[in-house]
């Protein structure tokens, strides 16, 4: 396998785990307003990700990174082109963000719901738009003989990226309820069930229907396998979710959305931005790359870390296993 | 007025806003924010550095000597540290995202080599430090005494890291090493990883970075204790923390002189336009005429002085080590980098890197002066002063926060007119495909944002500094559930 082959993967992979772990939470931001009937309820919800929101942030970071590293050229066109998406991306982050920090050093009710709306808005904004950014990549945007993008904001909201925003959407809304029905107990378990199998039915609906659509477009044997996955895997987490198998759930939810993020990849490669005003002056793994030399050096640094990211990662969901319920919040805090 | 002086009219409307909008030039804007959103992220980031050596030794000496002022310590200023970090997190995704939206020709041009360290940032260091600050923030009652002291030494470790790899990226942009051109495809591509990290200019500039910060996050403390022993209160706790501070404050200042001075050096040897726009010297000088003005005032394009106070040979010594040195002048390094790389003009802004580098300096200075004078001050527990000293040691505090603000832009604005000196201009870097409303509406978007947060940061701070450390070591006796809730 060559090393172009293998930093595709691992960019892949990186960004999988960005929206495997960011995905729940922003779920769970978006899920304050249908779940967090009082201050407790919310900071119940809240506490379901607090240990662990920046740390699954870093990994968009991370992935930023590696891209930027491997392949320059796919980088500089992507974050050039798609500027005012990445521009609310990141003011919802930072918005997202400050709220989790901020929201409890304040005394007032409104203080504390001016932050958590921020939380929702901030979640449900990168949610929609990595969807918008991710189906554009995989569609091709006007590139011209300098892989400079032509078009602007409104190119990128299309039919078919505008499917691809609602898929994540409602697929990190679902994540992030079975994730809460997962880490809590009592009352708002029940809540976060029901409404998971409600969103379930859309996400469902939406998924497929994208997923479809990108192996007609793109097929490949492997494309059609992960869509295949991921198709049963999201019914099976839905059916997990109806017989209270939580734990089952979001395994299967967490298998879902790698399948679901491995298809689109599959169907990009060996593209990295496709261009749709000449298919010559697509970005392709080779045409994007980095050196040889370069790519060696960072196959080393990243073989020999990616194992150790993921076991101190494991070890710090070890220490929070814990589910947070009502009693967990003490009296008078917020 | 008739309907064709209407239209007329309406013409010379959309005309002249198309001319304003035209008239926003991309790279200007995008030189601002950069400008901006770098400075605000360094706001951050020193306090970050040093505050979190500072906070792991204190809470060694608690788990050595089990006395609970050391505890109280510990979380005060554990929690100051964690409300700056997660700035510094949020705003520091803007800058990496930054290099790809509005410098996208810059990252075409160096990817292949600048990626790398950024990249080795992400996977070494990065990940290490906010998993390990999780950890510690929520390991307090839940991991064992020692284990969770260990997290905080890693996370230490973690961000030193970060700033070794991300000083060594800036390095490159100083003093490109370790690359080759590809004229075929071109653009830099690394041919060696190790000329890369040890960058003569990353090696000084890492040492200057972390004393200064351990500087900063002394000063930090020190106007934290003054506050509290100006009230009388938590005088145990916060006269330790103020004889701490004063130590770490002197120290770092003292070792921000020594690495301040190897950097200089290297400085000399790497960008001699950077040390001649320092002093603002026009014609090379030797010896005793290679002097350090410590004041000037001159004519606005610095060719001629009018008065100025100086000092002898020490541009010399602080360029050479020597006193009969001879120090380059910006005319002859202007016609021997025309000659170089072609008719253009090759000075950054003169005045702004004589003043810059002044302010630096005596910023700096100033904050050692008032480290000395505190430290002779409240020798063996002396804590009755009048409130007029506590309250200078109060104003103090950003002292060595402002020299690194100043410090950055020198060293920054001293680079120009090049993004990676003599490889690339500033001007042939930013992104092509982005016009001026894009940089114009992201601009102001980032200013309205940081504005809020630096608001809401600074509140937070002087919450978290009010309270005092008392409260937070009641937290820890309770369920260790409601302490993840104070966070």
């Amino acid at each position: 396998m060559q090393l172009n082959e293998i930093w595709f993967l691992i960019v892949g992979f990186l960004f999988i785990g960005y929206f495997v772990l960011d995905g729940f939470d922003f779920g769970v931001g978006m899920s304050l307003p249908f779940l967090g009937k009082d201050d407790t309820d919310r900071r119940v919800l809240i506490n379901t990700i607090g240990p662990v929101w920046d740390l699954n942030e870093t990994w968009v970071i991370v992935a930023g990174a590696a891209l930027f590293a491997s392949f320059p050229e796919w980088y500089a066109s992507l974050f050039s082109g798609f500027y005012l998406a990445l521009l609310l991306i990141l003011a919802a982050l930072i918005a997202r963000g400050v709220a989790f920090e901020y929201r409890g050093k304040g005394d007032t009710a409104k203080w504390r719901k001016t932050f958590d709306w921020m939380i929702t808005i901030g979640s449900a904004l990168p949610a929609l738009l990595w969807g918008v950014a991710f189906a554009n990549i995989v569609q091709g945007v006007p590139l011209n003989a300098e892989h400079v993008y032509t078009g602007n904001l409104f190119t990128l909201l299309n039919p078919y990226g505008l499917l691809g925003g609602l898929v994540t959407l409602t697929l990190f809304f679902t994540h992030g309820l079975i994730f809460i029905t997962l880490k809590t107990e009592g009352d708002i378990k029940d809540r976060a069930r029901e409404l998971a199998k409600k969103a379930g039915y859309v996400t469902t609906v939406l998924a497929a229907s994208f997923l479809v659509w990108t192996l007609i477009a793109h097929f490949s044997v492997i494309g059609f396998i992960l869509t295949a996955l991921a198709a049963l895997s999201l019914i099976a987490a839905q059916a997990a979710n109806f017989i209270k198998r939580e734990g089952l759930s979001f395994t299967l939810m967490v298998f879902t959305i790698i399948t679901a993020v491995g298809a689109l990849f599959a169907a990009l490669f060996p593209n990295v931005l496709p261009s749709s005003t000449n298919a010559a002056f697509s970005l392709t793994i080779q045409n994007a790359s980095s050196s040889q030399y370069t790519l060696t050096v960072m196959t080393w640094v990243a073989v020999i870390m990616i194992p150790f990211v993921l076991a101190y990662q494991t070890w710090t969901y070890w220490v929070f296993r814990k589910r947070v319920s009502r009693k967990s919040i003490p009296a008078g805090s917020h | 007025m008739d309907a064709q002086e209407r239209v007329i009219q309406k013409g010379v409307v959309v005309h002249i806003a198309g001319h304003m909008l035209a008239g926003l030039d991309p790279l200007t804007l995008s030189r601002w924010q950069f400008g901006l959103t770098t400075v605000y992220h360094f706001l951050f980031v020193p306090l970050t550095i040093g505050m979190v050596l500072l906070v792991a030794i204190m809470q060694t000496m608690w788990v050595r000597t089990n006395e609970e002022k050391f505890l109280k310590m510990t979380k005060l200023f554990g929690k100051i540290f964690l409300i700056n970090f997660a700035m510094g997190v949020v705003t520091g995704i803007v800058q990496e995202f930054q290099f790809g939206m509005n410098w996208s020709d810059y990252s075409r041009f160096v990817g292949d080599v600048f990626g790398a360290p950024l990249a080795m940032e992400g996977l070494l260091a990065f990940f290490f430090e906010a998993t390990f600050i999780g950890l510690w923030i929520f390991g307090w009652g839940r991991l064992s005494k020692k284990v969770h002291l260990m997290t905080i030494w890693v996370t230490t470790l973690g961000v030193w890291m970060s700033a070794y790899f991300i000083l060594a990226a800036n390095a490159f942009m100083q003093h490109p090493v370790g690359y080759q051109i590809n004229e075929v495809k071109n653009r830099a591509e690394l041919v060696d990883i190790g000329a890369v990290l040890t960058n003569i200019v990353a090696l000084n500039q890492f040492p200057h970075t972390i004393t200064a910060s351990i500087m900063f996050a002394g000063g930090v403390m020190v106007a934290v204790a003054a506050y509290h022993l100006k009230r009388k209160q938590y005088v145990d706790s916060m006269y330790k923390s103020l004889r701490f501070g004063l130590w770490a404050s002197l120290l770092g200042g003292l070792g921000t002189i020594v690495s301040g001075d190897g950097l200089g050096l290297a400085m000399v040897q790497t960008q001699p336009m950077k040390m001649a726009a320092a002093e603002a010297l026009y014609k090379t000088s030797t010896g005793a005429d290679a002097s350090f003005s410590l004041f000037s005032w001159g004519t606005p394009d610095g060719s001629s002085e009018i008065f100025s106070v100086r000092v002898p040979y020490l541009l010399s010594f602080l360029s050479t080590h020597t006193l009969n040195g001879t120090v380059e002048g910006l005319n002859d390094l202007q016609a021997q980098y025309s000659h170089l790389y072609g008719p253009g003009n090759y000075m950054p802004i003169i005045w702004l890197t004589y003043w810059a580098f002044r302010w630096m300096i005596g910023l700096g200075a100033l904050g050692i002066l008032v480290a000395i004078v505190g430290l002779i001050a409240t020798r063996k527990g002396r804590v009755q002063l009048p409130n007029w000293t506590w309250n200078t040691a109060i104003w103090a505090s950003p002292l060595a926060l402002l020299a690194i603000s100043v410090g950055w832009t020198f060293t920054e604005m001293g680079r120009q007119p090049w993004i990676v000196f003599s490889l690339m201009k500033t001007a042939d870097g930013v992104s092509p495909g982005i016009t001026g409303l894009d940089v114009l509406i992201s601009l102001i978007v980032f200013t309205l944002i940081y504005g809020v947060l630096a608001v809401v940061e600074f509140g937070l701070l002087r919450k978290a500094v009010a309270a005092g450390p008392d409260v937070l070591v009641a937290d820890q006796n309770e369920d260790s559930e409601a302490l993840a809730v104070a966070y």
